[in-house]
């Protein structure tokens, strides 16, 4: 009776015919009452019983095959229908367990107030709800990055309280653990630019320009940029990952109840670790772009290593570098900051941790693009 | 009904070369209320998960109805998880999923009723577990156990003939737990559902145990089996003894024991 796999094809009927007397009103249930039978709607029944001025409703069941929770549940519509009407119901001619199944749904009333629905709410409604979302969500931001100042302050003084090898951990994890992946996209970033601008190029002659184009653009921009968005999808995601499942699991809550701060304890050597490593992974990006831009100009365009170094010697110093070292460290802080607020902030179930996670890459992305053209901006005002 | 519904035979569970437990007979009838119970780490729920087919015996078989469980081709064993029904320890409630559309699930996937008519089971479920009126909620919005009465109701959405529950009580305070423990006294009779409570609490164990198995650590074998009552009153072990009286000896008051 369980396994509906397992009834044969033929369609089994549930009937339910009301017959209206002098005396009271009888319900007649017959056949199977199961869930793979069909079944009259039970809207139906309702306003069949709405035509009808009924006193007292009693019930039939001696022509019942089989039921099982279809009957119950069925029933309790038409309970719920009594109720409401006034109409005195007598269940005692249905099975035993249809009765007690009946009243144990009807034990427990419901709660007053804890009904909700779904309901459409209006256009203003929704720009409302939206902007009041937004306003909460700059608000959150200000005040995670009010509380990370303070415990960075804390790490300045010395008071901050955060295990070592903690560090240690985020550091592996963050540094030599992306040298593959940083390895492979710088090279092939700076391969394609070398292609790209040596093709224009080669129209004036001008292919020892290669190396000036390669080497300032990924030391000034590609270098630090590229690393930024690795490491905002490995790195930052794993961040909100983890600090959401904590949360999750009220790992959080039980360091607050030690009276240790989730910000010095969590966040700072989260952060700590990304503005260490950023910087060097950053100096291995730009050697490699080099590279990279290096092999298409011997391979493709006839320039030999000694020219291309030669050349680049001439085109980029030291403040070049140092622009690209601001903007790793710049972009650190970013992706530790939109992973840990995204994950500090995470709700309390796995959905939420994907989310979370989703989140903080989108953050991070448009924070270092944000940040990138604004760096960009500045330095060329400043003709750094 | 002679037949019992689950037979265990030889079973020995092992995680790797490591024994939890070896050697376990016996069998569950028709609408019993089977605990199984012993102290922590005897592999109490793990027991649970070969029997649900979560975990593959080293050893042994378990029937139901005669029908070898693990013997069986996969689909063949998917058709007999598909009659029963499992209350896991927290609740184990989709948290993406609000109540309703929890319960909704296997009748969404298993059955051709129509979204109103599995609207209408849904609240008749909610109602039975007392939680009438919270179809629209999440389970992150709920308590602990209001949570487990929900994942009491999305286990039984399909009716199953027999229901497993992990812990039932554990985590919920004396009066809820009580309550729960009435709860499944009463799907059991009015239902006839076979069911199985993994735990360890004495008072859960004789206020709805009909039969039960008891699970020793030490020796990694089953000590007895039977109604937990006869086994308190009856059994010469002392170990069975120490564990249905809290290590206080049969000489605490006895009578207590059944009016727990």
């Amino acid at each position: 009776m369980n396994d509906d796999s397992l009834t044969s094809p033929a369609i089994l009927e549930g009937y339910l015919q009301i017959k209206v007397t002098e005396a009271s009103t009888i319900v007649e249930v017959s056949g199977h009452w199961l869930r793979n039978a069909r079944v009259r709607a039970v809207e139906t029944v309702l306003t069949e019983l709405a035509g009808q001025p009924i006193k007292q409703l009693s019930f039939q069941a001696t022509e019942l095959t089989a039921w099982d929770s279809r009957l119950p549940s069925y029933l309790l519509k038409i309970a719920d229908y009594c109720n409401s009407h006034a109409i005195d119901m007598d269940t005692s001619a249905l099975p035993g367990g249809v009765q007690s199944l009946m009243n144990l749904a009807q034990a427990v009333p419901e709660r007053s107030g804890a009904r909700r629905s779904a309901q459409n709410t209006r256009l203003v409604e929704r720009v409302g709800n939206a902007t009041l979302g937004f306003i909460n969500g700059v608000h959150e931001r200000i005040v995670f990055v009010g509380e990370l100042i303070l415990a960075g302050w804390a790490l300045i003084c010395g008071k901050a309280r955060f295990r070592a090898i903690d560090l240690l951990i985020f550091i592996q994890d963050a540094g030599p653990n992306g040298f593959p992946i940083v390895s492979l996209i710088s090279l092939l970033v700076g391969l394609i630019l070398a292609f790209v601008g040596a093709l224009q190029l080669a129209m004036f002659g001008a292919q020892i320009y290669i190396a000036d184009l390669v080497a300032l653009g990924t030391v000034r921009e590609m270098g630090p940029l590229m690393t930024a968005i690795i490491m905002s999808g490995r790195t930052g995601a794993a961040y909100a990952a983890q600090l959401g499942t904590m949360n999750v699991n009220s790992e959080i809550d039980a360091l607050r109840t030690m009276g240790i701060s989730p910000m010095e304890f969590l966040v700072l050597p989260r952060m700590l670790a990304l503005v260490l490593m950023m910087p060097l992974l950053t100096l291995y990006a730009d050697l490699m772009g080099i590279l990279g831009g290096g092999l298409v100009s011997y391979s493709a365009f006839d320039i030999s290593f000694i020219q291309y170094y030669h050349e680049i010697t001439k085109a980029v110093d030291l403040t070049d570098f140092m622009v690209g070292f601001f903007k790793s460290i710049v972009f650190a802080v970013l992706i530790a900051v939109a992973g840990c607020m995204r994950g500090m902030a995470c709700g309390r179930s796995a959905s939420a941790v994907g989310d979370a996670a989703t989140a903080a890459v989108v953050d991070s992305i448009v924070y270092l693009v944000v940040s990138d053209s604004i760096l960009t901006l500045i330095c060329n005002q400043l003709n750094i | 009904m002679s037949n019992p519904h689950i037979t265990v035979k030889d079973l020995t569970m092992a995680y790797g070369d490591f024994v939890i437990q070896r050697d376990l007979n016996f069998t569950i009838d028709h609408g019993d209320v089977f605990i199984v119970m012993g102290g922590s780490g005897c592999g109490k729920s793990t027991l649970l998960k070969h029997l649900i087919g979560l975990q593959k015996p080293a050893k042994g078989d378990v029937f139901y109805d005669d029908q070898s469980f693990w013997q069986a081709a996969a689909e063949e064993r998917v058709k007999v998880m598909r009659r029963i029904g499992v209350l896991y320890q927290s609740g184990a409630l989709f948290s993406s999923l609000t109540l309703a559309e929890n319960i909704a699930l296997p009748l969404g996937e298993f059955t051709t009723l129509t979204q109103s008519e599995i609207a209408d089971l849904v609240s008749y479920k909610l109602a039975l577990v007392g939680l009438a009126g919270f179809e629209a909620y999440y389970p992150s919005e709920i308590s602990g156990g209001m949570q487990k009465r929900a994942g009491l109701a999305r286990a039984m959405a399909l009716d199953p003939e027999i229901l497993f529950f992990d812990e039932p009580s554990a985590g919920l305070d004396p009066v809820s737990a009580r309550l729960l423990d009435d709860l499944i006294i009463s799907l059991c009779e009015t239902l006839g559902t076979t069911i199985v409570v993994v735990t360890h609490e004495l008072a859960s164990i004789f206020a709805i145990g009909t039969n039960s198995v008891f699970l020793d650590p030490e020796s990694k074998t089953m000590l007895a089996t039977g109604n937990p009552k006869t086994l308190l009153a009856e059994s010469s072990d002392s170990r069975i003894i120490q564990f249905l009286t809290r290590g206080e000896g049969r000489s605490a008051p006895s009578g207590q024991a059944g009016d727990f």
